[in-house]
Order: C-alpha cells, then structure tokens, then sequence
C-alpha cells in the first residue's frame, strides 16, 4: 500500500506522530499505575518510556524523528521547574522554624549521595559521561536533567537513573528508618525527599503528612542545594 | 493563564540570561525558580491565577520527562557497558543519602530541645 507509505513518511517528519504517542502512551500508562493500585514497580513515568521505547525499536523509528513530536511536551519542563518555586514557597514558614538543622542535614546528605554515587561508578570503571549523569540522580527530574545537560552528561541516562533512584527510595526507606531507629516524621520526610526526591516522598506520605510536606520540602531545596554543588563536586573528582 | 504562563516564561528566560552572562554552571530554569521565589515572597504569595498555572503543570509533571527519557534508545549501549557500575552505585548511593539525611535531622532537631 504505497498510500500509507506515503503517509508514515509524511508523518515521520512532522511532530504530530511523535506528541500523540507520548500522550496516549502516557495515558496508557496512568491507568496501568491506577488499576496496579500505585504500586511500587509500576511507575508510569517509567511505562511510557518503556512503551514508546519499545515503538521506537520496533518500527525502526528514530529518536530524532519521534523528538519532532516529543520536543513540545519537553519544552515545558522548563516553565515546570520555575512553577516549583509555588510549592515551595508554601513551605517556607515549615523551613524557617528548623531552618539551620535542615540546612546542614540536607547539604550533608546531597553532597553524599552525589559523591557516593559517583565514586562508586568511578570505581567500577564508568566512562565520565555515565559518572556525571548520575551525580545529580538524588534531585528531582527536571533539575537532574538539567544538570546532567550543563555537565556534559547525558540527560536521557539522568532521567533512567532519577527513576531507579525514586523506586528503590521508596522501597527501602521505611525498613532503613526502622533499622535506623529515625522516628522522627520531619526526619523521615526529609531524608525522603533528599535521597529519593518525589517518588519515596509520595511512599512516606501515605505513612504521614508530616513526613510528605518535609519530604515536599526537601525536594525543591535539595534540587537547588545540588544543582550549586554538583558542578563542583564534578571539577573537583573528575 | 496567560499572564501566568507569562510570568513562568520570563523567570525562566532571566534565569537562562544569568547563567549564560555569569558562565556559573547552574541550570537557568534553577535560577527562574529562585527568582519567582523572591517575587513570591516580595508579593506574599502566588495569585489565585499563578497558582493554578503551576498545579496544572506540575500535576502532570511526570509526562514531561517522558521524551527525554525515551532518548534512553540511543543509550542502551552504554547502560550495557556500564552495568555493574550503575547497578551498585544507585542502591548504595541512596541508602547513604537516606541515612545521612535522617539520623542528621534527628541529631540535630534533638539538640535543639
């Protein structure tokens, strides 16, 4: 059928192909998460790259192609990342009132998880790429990525690892605090939000709602505590 | 909406300026948020307006990420390569992150007793 040939040609170079497939995929994928329940492994984030990836590969697609469609929906990370200063600034009356304990537990644990993270991928032999992508895999994605991009990292692995990061944050974090002995809700939420940004706080804010607005919190300053001192932190290991 | 949009938009292009002019390795959007944090404060508060805007694009934040991480297709050799790399370093890295965060918090929310 050289008709519909000509229209998969047509449409490969246009971004109309590309943006409805991240919706429907991103669709799909919601309500995957909703009938699974939210449950851990089931990200939806996650399931729709895996479902356009998959496309990609099967109908021999480029990247740069599908991007035609995909670059509008990306656009909007960046007006996304301002936007976050909303729910921060709604809890700036949180962080006055511990606001030197937060400070220092929160640089203590940013600059650790990047250090750990890229020492250890250092050690078993990474190419500098992988170790400056996943410096900043604590923070939440749109900052990641864009500290991955200014690096010289590739910000589609810093997407991938940010994930990974979240899912297993959210998996051990209530055993870890138990073994820990971390009672304390603003502690737990806060360390959350550190380590293992959005996705572990959404997991300890169904424990309590303390625990999420510390984990809230603690998403959007770790974001900006890591993005000051990440670049650093790379000149110097690197 | 629009003026919201508006406002968004003009954060995040005097951000990129900043860290184009000033050559810090900070992304520009980072600064936008710095920067519409202080406009919050000064104006003590975000309007109704502003305030639905960015609910509305960060309920669907998730989404947005989606393209960036489908480029992971054009990364699968070196995930490969690096495997046993990134299959330690993200476990031990966020466990360290967690506990340090936590106990440090609770040391020092103690100490203010």
């Amino acid at each position: 059928m050289p008709g519909l040939y000509h229209a998969w040609i047509y449409l490969e170079s246009g971004p109309l192909l590309g943006l409805s497939a991240t919706l429907l995929a991103w669709q799909a994928a919601t309500w995957l998460d909703e009938r699974t329940g939210h449950a851990a492994w089931s990200n939806p984030i996650m399931i729709a790259i895996a479902l356009l990836a998959l496309a990609l590969l099967a109908t021999h697609t480029s990247y740069r192609s599908y991007f035609n469609g995909g670059q509008y929906v990306q656009f909007l990370l960046g007006p996304a990342t301002v936007a976050l200063a909303v729910p921060m600034y709604a809890n700036l009356a949180t962080m006055r009132r511990n606001f030197l304990p937060i400070l220092l537990s929160m640089t203590a644990g940013s600059i650790a998880a990047a250090i750990s993270a890229m020492l250890i991928a250092e050690a078993f032999g990474a190419s500098r790429a992988v170790v400056v992508s996943i410096a900043p895999k604590s923070v939440t994605t749109p900052i990641a990525m864009g500290i991955s991009q200014d690096l010289g990292g590739l910000p589609a692995l810093t997407a991938i690892f940010v994930l990974v990061t979240g899912i297993i944050g959210s998996v051990i974090a209530l055993p870890l605090f138990r073994w820990l002995r971390i009672r304390d809700r603003r502690a737990q939420g806060l360390a959350g939000g550190t380590g293992a940004h959005g996705i572990a706080t959404a997991r300890l804010l169904l424990e309590s709602e303390t625990a999420g607005a510390f984990g809230g919190l603690a998403i959007g300053l770790n974001g900006l505590i890591t993005a000051v001192t990440v670049p650093f932190l790379v000149r110097w290991l690197l | 909406m629009v003026r919201a949009l508006s406002l968004l938009l003009i954060c995040q292009l005097l951000g990129t300026v900043i860290a184009q002019a000033t050559g810090v390795p900070i992304p520009g959007p980072v600064f936008g948020l710095i920067l519409l944090l202080f406009i919050l404060v000064f104006r003590r508060g975000p309007d109704p307006a502003l305030h639905s805007t960015a609910q509305g694009l960060l309920r669907h934040l998730g989404l947005l990420f989606v393209p960036a991480g489908v480029a992971v297709v054009n990364e699968l050799g070196v995930l490969r390569a690096n495997a046993v790399a990134i299959a330690v370093a993200l476990p031990v890295s966020t466990l360290i992150a967690l506990a340090v965060t936590g106990l440090g918090m609770q040391i020092l929310l103690k100490g203010e007793r």
